[in-house]
């Protein structure tokens, strides 16, 4: 998931620069390989404590972090609908915060919501610095314009929760209120989460027992939905290896009350594979490359893009066997650059829902 | 297709034995296209930079919040707006000296920068990783960076020690205008933290109420629809326009000439296709295609013409254009591709239309009548007396024009009617004119000379016509310019009485040059002055303060004023306004207007009304006393220094070495005036290069027609050589009959040319300035209007005439043995 989130964040997020013209530098330094002190930024290395609520806020000395939130809803007729929120940042330059427009923060989000026939998405972008947007541990507060996911004094540092989020459009909008009575939940190896054989890492945890509730629009029609959402939180400066060209990634809610997150990294020699199960009680097991079969059995074309859609995925260790469907098979982020990502449901070993992304197809 | 092409290969074979006839019709259709779009080119250009000035970065065309006091504000209300819903973004703005020059500094945000503001993304995300990480840029046009004397790359210091950072060239960019990341700028201006407005994007999405965020610090100011640099230059727009637009009505009476001929000499071959089967669709299809081919040709010309004239006038218009408006006109053209189809597709329409009669006619051409040389102008002197009505129809909506119309296009409508009644009329007139002589004659040669004029007559209306237009808009254009000439000599001697102005830095260096000054023995005396700034009926008014001085009272040019004025003046409850605010607020002497000033509005009495030509804005003139009373903040930082004229430069000079002054500080009173003057003539100097063009028009357009009359005429002709005429006494009598209807159509355009020069003066200028001149007639200027007329005629009938004088005698005979 993690390695997922990266290459959201190097595709999109290099894409949303290159809306702001720093996708040169992004690609100069993604392809530059692995030079991980040449940059001055601050390097991800295994042994980290995390320090809540700190570690919620930003931590401007790493060039990328961010804050990605995935909801699987229902409403009372019983039918489906997803939504995304997601705040990024990126440092243009490493070295000491400027002040007001001099700061060298730059942040974009992106806001989607799904439902069976429809998908909706919107993106913003802004500098940091004078509070068009930024991120604040206590109280806990990230936000872009009047996109935002607000805590308030009652929100408990260790789960964060309980936290509201919203986000509008043109043809859409959504208000939700996210509770949790479980703390958050380290990736990896507490938190160092890997994402190639060639060592590159990023500060990784996770929210995936948030509760939700609230409601969610399409054009002005509004419904009130509940169910389950995951927060994703992760922060690097390393980049990428210049041999991996997208990835594969699932966050999922079991019927039963556990969660798997599992990523695989596409690349040319050979696919990087990796995930964690959570039980119903918080704890976490990494999984590792080995043992995790991801299959794609459907794709869709858009536009000239040929996505895997359905998967089968099965994890022999756990005695899982695992058939997924996407709610909205044309679930596509037409982003400044775009990607695929929506809510989905699985059958087979277990039943549950989830959330599926598909970048760099 | 093959048989369309022999039919087309038939017809062109005419052109090939009247290549003259060919060039009339290409040079009709040339110089049409060519004026036209010389103009437009123009039009385009200066309507390019004014949009260049308004698109920057939202500059007139955005809605806005601004601060109701008008001065900067925190950049927390940006966060603050942006995170109640409001798609806005912030500008800081100042302005700069580099090395002497004053800049317009725009400090721009690219990411929150609404899309539809102008131009504003391509400039922002074209590069814009270098324009917003150290050490950044600074967007700069072209025009500036070649007034800097700077190239892309240079750091320039400004006069606060400051950096720019590196030049960038931005081609869209307005002259004048600097533009850097709102971070620099901020630094830059020394406004840390400030903002000087929010430009407010049109994404839709629940907003706040404004008042909730920000409470009563800010207010929406709604864009313009039209800025005031294209109100103010429309009114010069059109008069180019207007010029096109008759340049290329006297292209096409040629062109009408010439196919209207041709055609009739093409009957014969027309009449032999259709009897060898051609269908009249068939043969009108060929006709018009053959048309269409010949207008391409003459447009493709006439666009390269055109391009060479607006780039021959642009310079002109530039430089009027920034001294009439203060409008940054680049002098260099650069056209758009839709310039050049918009010309070829006039170029067309223009030919068909001047051809229809003619392609009508061949649709329904009778296979079997046969060829009437003359039919067609036989015809036409059946029109006269519907033109005569017609003419009359014209003059009526002339009259309504003038009686309702209030607009400046009124004021054209009115010349429009004008001179079209009397080009209809014309024919008309010549033909009493003509038949009044043939009266008078006895003897038979001259009593043919008149009947052979009349005869002619409709085959050279067109181009009389044509040479009417010309000659009264020469008449009336020539008599504005002269009367503008010297009022506004005699306006600029008195508004200029003093001899040296100076405008100091700021207040203690006026003070320091004041006492200076005071000092010196050959200084009679110093005039301190001040303006300020208002708004009146929501438009810029200046105020300016007047002192108490025999200087300005012997001379400052009072339109209308109330008795002892000037005393009235001095305790400051009276005042004095410009021409132009008096018209467009209908105020007159005795009125009282209510001028905000900083501690509350001033209620003045309008005791007198002066001219104030050339300029755009309202002015108000009171005592200087009474207006540093009301607008205590105006700094009084110019001054008027009379003394003898001789002392001038050695005093200028003086002044120069001891407070550091330049050419625009401190200026005589003779350089003043011969800017001035500069600015006025180069405006007219392209008047009078269009005025120009047009009359040569009509002289190409009178030689078209004689040529093609020529040779027609020969029947006509051959009859008096065979009874003893000379061949050179014919030609003479040739050029006579010529000489007399263009000088009778000269007279004519006299009294059309001097009232469209009253409409100029007394519609056009009023509406379009706002001043109105005193009108007067130059009888020298019109005599030698009237002899350039004759010359033109002259010219125009040597050609046909010197023909005509070394004919060969049995091309003469030759006409008895082929008579038709």
């Amino acid at each position: 998931m993690s390695a997922s989130r990266t290459i959201i964040t190097r595709r999109a997020f290099a894409g949303g620069a290159a809306l702001l013209g720093l996708m040169r530098s992004a690609r100069a330094q993604g392809f530059a390989g692995l030079s991980e002190d040449a940059d001055g930024f601050a390097q991800v290395l295994p042994g980290k404590d995390f320090v809540f609520p700190a570690d919620h806020g930003p931590h401007p000395d790493f060039r990328i972090e961010w804050w990605y939130v995935t909801a699987n809803l229902t409403d009372v007729a019983g039918n489906a609908y997803g939504l995304q929120w997601t705040l990024f940042r990126q440092a243009a330059r490493p070295g000491p915060q400027g002040e007001g427009f001099a700061n060298q923060q730059l942040w974009m989000a992106h806001a989607a919501a799904t439902r069976a026939d429809s998908h909706r998405t919107a993106e913003k972008f802004a500098r940091g610095g004078v509070g068009q947007a930024g991120v604040v541990d206590k109280p806990f507060q990230a936000w872009i314009d009047d996109w935002q996911m607000a805590g308030s004094d009652r929100t408990d540092d260790a789960s964060l929760a309980p936290i509201e989020i919203a986000a509008s459009a043109s043809n859409f909008a959504y208000a939700l209120s996210l509770e949790a009575d479980r703390p958050v939940v380290l990736q990896g190896d507490h938190g160092y989460s890997r994402k190639s054989e060639h060592g590159q890492a990023s500060y990784y945890y996770s929210q995936p027992f948030y509760r939700a509730r609230g409601h969610l629009s399409f054009d002005d029609h509004s419904v009130e939905v509940s169910g389950s959402a995951w927060l994703d939180r992760e922060w690097s400066s390393q980049p990428l290896a210049s041999d991996q060209s997208g990835w594969d990634w699932f966050a999922l809610h079991f019927a039963s009350g556990e969660k798997l997150m599992l990523y695989r990294m596409r690349q040319r020699s050979g696919n990087y594979t990796s995930g964690t199960w959570i039980g119903a009680d918080g704890r976490a097991r990494p999984l590792g490359p080995d043992g995790i079969v991801m299959t794609p059995t459907q794709t869709v074309e858009i536009g000239s893009h040929k996505l895997p859609v359905s998967w089968r995925v099965d994890i022999p260790a756990l005695s899982i066997g695992l058939a997924t469907t996407p709610l909205n098979p044309r679930s596509w982020m037409a982003t400044s650059v775009p990607y695929w990502e929506g809510p989905i449901s699985f059958t087979g070993s277990h039943q549950g829902v989830g959330y599926l992304e598909l970048t760099g197809y | 297709m093959r048989r369309v092409l022999w039919i087309l290969a038939v017809l062109l074979s005419h052109w090939r034995r009247h290549p003259m006839q060919l060039a009339t019709l290409l040079i009709g259709l040339i110089s049409a296209t060519a004026l036209w779009s010389g103009v437009q080119a123009l039009n385009q250009q200066a309507r390019q930079s004014y949009d260049r000035a308004a698109a920057i970065f939202g500059g007139a065309r955005t809605p806005m919040l601004v601060a109701r006091d008008g001065k900067a504000f925190p950049q927390a209300l940006f966060a603050e707006l942006r995170r109640a819903g409001w798609p806005v973004s912030p500008v800081v703005e100042g302005r700069v000296q580099i090395d002497g020059h004053s800049a317009r500094l725009l400090g721009i945000e690219p990411i929150s920068l609404p899309v539809e503001v102008g131009n504003a993304p391509t400039l922002g995300r074209t590069d814009l990783e270098a324009f917003l990480t150290a050490p950044g840029q600074t967007l700069v046009a072209p025009e500036t960076l070649a007034d800097l004397e700077l190239k892309q790359g240079d750091t320039p210091r400004l006069s606060n020690d400051a950096t720019l950072p590196p030049l960038k060239l931005q081609p869209q960019l307005a002259p004048g205008v600097l533009v850097v990341d709102i971070g620099a700028a901020q630094q830059l201006l020394g406004k840390s933290d400030q903002i000087s407005r929010l430009l407010v994007g049109n994404s839709h999405g629940p907003r706040k109420p404004l008042q909730q965020v920000a409470g009563d610090r800010l207010m929406q100011v709604e864009p313009d629809a039209e800025t005031d640099l294209e109100r103010l230059t429309d009114s010069f727009h059109l008069n180019l326009t207007a010029f096109g637009l008759l340049s290329f009505v006297v292209g096409l009476f040629i062109v009408n000439s010439a196919v209207g001929l041709a055609f009739e000499q093409r009957l014969p071959m027309l009449r032999t296709l259709r009897a060898c089967g051609v269908s009249a669709r068939q043969l009108n299809t060929v006709l018009v295609a053959e048309l269409v081919v010949l207008a391409l040709a003459a447009g493709l010309a006439g666009l390269v013409c055109g391009y060479v004239i607006a780039a021959a006038l642009l310079p002109n218009v530039a430089a009027s254009l920034r001294g009439l408006y203060g409008a940054q006109v680049p002098g260099e053209l650069s056209l758009q591709p839709e310039w050049w189809l918009a010309g070829l597709v006039i170029s067309i329409i223009g030919a068909l239309a001047a051809a229809a009669t003619s392609l009508i006619k061949a649709l329904r051409l009778p296979i079997l009548s046969s060829a009437q040389a003359y039919a067609w102008q036989d015809a036409q002197r059946r029109w006269l007396k519907l033109q005569s009505a017609l003419a009359l129809a014209f003059f009526a909506v002339a009259a309504l024009l003038l009686w309702l119309g209030q607009s400046l296009l009124a004021g054209f409508g009115v010349l429009a009617a004008l001179m079209l009644g009397a080009a209809l009329l014309l024919p008309s007139i010549l033909e009493f004119a003509l038949r009044l002589g043939e009266r008078g004659a006895r003897q038979a040669l001259v009593q043919w000379f008149w009947a052979d004029g009349r005869q002619q007559i409709s085959g050279l209306s067109l181009a009389l016509m044509a040479l009417l237009l010309a000659l009264a808009v020469n008449v009336g254009v020539s008599t504005m310019v002269e009367t503008f000439n010297r009022t506004f000599l005699v306006w600029l001697d008195g508004r200029l009485a003093a001899d040296i102005y100076v405008s100091a830095a700021d207040e203690a260096q006026a003070r320091a040059i004041q006492s200076w000054l005071r000092a010196r023995p050959e200084v009679e005396a110093v005039l301190p002055g001040g303006r300020a700034e208002t708004q009146l009926a929501g438009a810029p008014v200046d105020v300016l303060g007047l002192p108490d001085h025999a200087t300005y009272r012997d001379h400052w040019p009072l339109l209308q004023s109330a008795p002892d004025a000037w005393k009235r003046l001095v305790p400051g409850d009276a005042g004095f306004i410009s021409e132009q605010l008096s018209r467009r607020l209908n105020l007159s002497v005795g009125d009282y207007i209510d001028i905000p000033a900083p501690g509350g509005d001033w209620d003045v009495e309008i005791v007198g009304i002066y001219a104030d030509y050339g300029n755009p804005k309202g002015q108000i003139a009171v005592n200087v006393a009474a207006l540093t009373r009301r607008f205590p903040a105006t700094p009084l930082t110019r001054m008027a220094v009379r003394t003898d004229p001789a002392n001038v430069p050695t005093l200028i000079a003086a002044l120069s070495n001891q407070f550091g002054l330049d050419g625009r500080n401190v200026v005589d009173q003779a350089s003043i005036k011969r800017e001035s003057k500069q600015i006025f003539n180069r405006t007219f100097a392209v008047t009078g290069a269009l005025n120009a063009f047009t009359l040569g028009v009509a002289g190409v357009a009178l030689l078209t027609s004689l040529l093609t009359l020529a040779n027609a005429r020969l029947p006509q002709l051959a009859p008096l050589w065979a009874i003893g005429l000379t061949r050179r006494r014919l030609a003479l009598i040739e050029l006579l009959k010529t000489l007399s209807v263009a000088a009778i159509t000269a007279l004519l355009a006299l009294p059309l040319g001097l009232v469209v020069a009253w409409c100029l003066i007394a519609i056009v200028n009023v509406k379009a300035f706002g001043w109105r001149l005193p009108f007067d007639v130059f009888p020298l200027h019109l005599i030698r209007l009237l002899i350039v007329a004759l010359l033109a005629a002259v010219a125009a009938s040597l050609l046909p005439v010197l023909r005509l004088a070394r004919m060969q005698p049995a091309d003469l005979v030759r006409v008895f043995t082929i008579e038709r």
